[in-house]
């Protein structure tokens, strides 16, 4: 399986995303610079974390303009494979590739601390190899994680089974305590109505190996590669 | 010319740092202050005739200046 990192001016967390993906689960993966407008050979798309464009005027509302969020549209109209961690959420949700916005969070505080994020279905290119029940316990880094959308949009998430992680306390329970930032819902990530786009705040290549004694993180990449590669028929 | 355009968070969207200004403000013993928004002001020096400037500039504060889900903004324009 091939994977594409997108590198934005101030992305920060491409090299990591890169790290876990070819090192760690040893599939081939390019960093691609903002400016190329082809994506070439590759399955899926990741849009990695950082402050691109320094943050300006809103988290993610430059980066869209790129020339590689151009193909990067394409490429999901296509049915091909993209998520957003962090600042690429923000992104995603600045192309519109994703329903909602991402605001300040409520403590008006940068959150940088581990979570437990209830997985809130398995049915989705992002979910599918995580284990039923399973809690995340992932790391968290920003300052403008609030999700927001309107409620017609909020019930459409809802009654279609976009939302792919929900911020829970250590119990698997979705309090407003365990809510880092104020988001609708807990809401922790979500995915489009074709479900090949998806968006997270967590950030689970900072979680996806061994020697770091955590590796919750590398279930959703391994979800990814599980479609992509399907296990080959019992005989 | 020179265009002011003014975004602020809509109604139904939660404003922490509006909510701290007020409370910073009720702290400080200003009295009698209601709900506080902060919003965000740019100004843009643009050639053309007002109708024109006003119908460009509106293009771009939907789709740019300002994210719709968010946010509501008013134009003005200065000679």
């Amino acid at each position: 399986m091939k994977f594409a990192v997108l590198q934005f001016p101030g992305s920060n967390c491409d090299q990591d995303c890169v790290h876990v993906l070819q090192n760690v689960l040893g599939h081939p993966t390019r960093l691609l610079w903002h400016k190329e407008s082809v994506l070439g050979d590759v399955d899926a798309v990741l849009v990695p974390g950082g402050f691109s464009y320094g943050d300006y005027l809103r988290t993610g509302s430059i980066a869209r303009f790129s020339p590689v969020m151009q193909a990067v549209k394409e490429f999901a109209d296509q049915g091909g494979l993209v998520l957003g961690i962090c600042n690429g959420f923000q992104i995603l949700c600045e192309a519109g590739l994703l329903p909602g916005a991402l605001i300040r969070n409520r403590s008006l505080q940068f959150r940088c601390e581990h979570v437990y994020l209830k997985v809130a279905t398995q049915d989705s290119p992002f979910t599918q190899a995580i284990p039923e029940g399973k809690l995340l316990r992932i790391p968290i880094a920003h300052g403008e994680g609030n999700y927001f959308c309107d409620a017609a949009t909020l019930e459409e998430l809802e009654a279609k089974d976009q939302i792919l992680f929900q911020y829970a306390d250590r119990d698997g329970d979705v309090t407003d305590h365990a809510n880092p930032n104020g988001s609708l819902k807990n809401i922790a990530g979500i995915c489009n109505t074709a479900r090949n786009v998806a968006g997270m705040m967590p950030h689970p290549e900072r979680a996806a190996e061994p020697a770091l004694n955590e590796d919750d993180g590398r279930l959703i990449f391994e979800s990814l590669i599980a479609g992509l590669n399907p296990a080959p028929a019992p005989a | 010319m020179k265009a002011k355009v003014i975004i602020t968070p809509k109604p139904e969207v939660l404003d922490p740092q509006g909510k701290t200004v007020q409370t910073a403000l009720e702290h400080m013993g200003c009295t009698g202050v209601g709900e506080v928004r902060v919003g965000k002001y740019i100004e843009i020096e643009m050639d053309g005739d007002a109708d024109t400037v006003k119908a460009k500039l509106s293009e771009y504060a939907d789709k740019f200046l300002a994210n719709p889900n968010i946010e509501d903004y008013r134009l003005k324009l200065e000679d």
